[in-house]
């Protein structure tokens, strides 16, 4: 991987995301009707996310996941207690928890690399993948939204509180200082 | 570094993990009907074996999942994972 490679790795902030924190026993009477809210079920592989029409399925534990929802979805939570209210789960607003960092290019797999021990090559982590690692030190989730070789492309979600030194962390590896 | 199997999310850094302690200490059925020696012994006393070990483990920086780890004290080698509320398994004596 050249450094000229590392450079050109764009990376954005997708700010203010809609995320909702859902606990729930996927074996349990709430996971059909939440089903039918988000139009898909929940992805129950460990270390998965699935898109579904109402919003991309983060898989965090066996009994919690984040949903990722563009930016004042304000419908879906509301939505999700009215489904899951007979049962039992829960459901919380953590959207300004974390934002979003989008790495596209052929490069943006080694700049991670520089920092966090996950393979992301395609053959370990294909699209699909979401991963919560440690990178520089900082906790991430780490989602394989594409594995194209030639353009893949990566979201990382961190806590509002650390984005300002995640952010200059790809800066340096990406100008290779 | 060592790398330490989640049961949930497979092999990850040891920096990833927090260290729990002994494993399978249950709590008292009559914790007030415990002396204060008996008590002691709950709360502080654990086995320190020279070899393999069940021991609890976090995985903090993953899916902060608790599991149960056999660890061999004297090599530090990881012998088997299993999720928490599951048996400790048989492990061949290295
Ligand atoms: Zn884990």
């Amino acid at each position: 991987m050249t450094a000229d490679q590392l450079a050109r790795v764009a990376i954005t902030e997708t700010p203010r995301l809609t995320q909702l924190s859902l606990r729930l026993d996927p074996a349990g009477s709430s996971s059909a009707p939440v089903a039918a809210v988000l139009g898909a079920r929940l992805p129950t592989a460990p270390c998965t996310w699935a898109a579904a029409p109402e919003a991309d399925l983060l898989w965090l534990g066996p009994d919690e996941w984040l949903l990722l929802a563009p930016p004042d979805t304000a419908d879906l939570a509301p939505s999700l207690r009215h489904a899951i209210a007979p049962h039992f789960g829960t459901v919380t607003d953590v959207s300004s928890q974390r934002t979003a960092f989008d790495l596209t290019g052929p490069g943006a797999p080694d700049l991670l690399a520089h920092g966090c021990a996950i393979d992301l090559h395609p053959r370990s982590s294909p699209t699909g993948t979401c991963v919560q690692t440690l990178l520089a030190q900082t906790g991430v989730t780490l989602l394989v939204l594409d594995d194209a070789p030639q353009a893949p492309t990566l979201r990382l979600l961190v806590r509002t509180s650390f984005a300002p030194y995640l952010r200059s962390w790809l800066g340096d590896v990406a100008s290779g200082t | 570094m060592q790398l330490i199997p989640c049961p949930w999310c497979g092999p990850r850094e040891e920096a990833e993990y927090h260290y729990g302690g002994q494993a399978h200490i249950a709590y008292p059925d009559d914790p007030q009907g415990l002396t204060d020696q008996e008590w002691a012994q709950y709360v502080f006393f654990r086995d320190n074996p020279k070899g393999p070990f069940a021991e609890r483990w976090m995985h903090s920086a993953g899916c902060r999942r608790w599991f149960n780890a056999v660890r061999d004290t004297a090599t530090h080698r990881l012998l088997t994972v299993y999720r928490s509320g599951e048996p400790r398994p048989e492990v061949p004596t290295p």
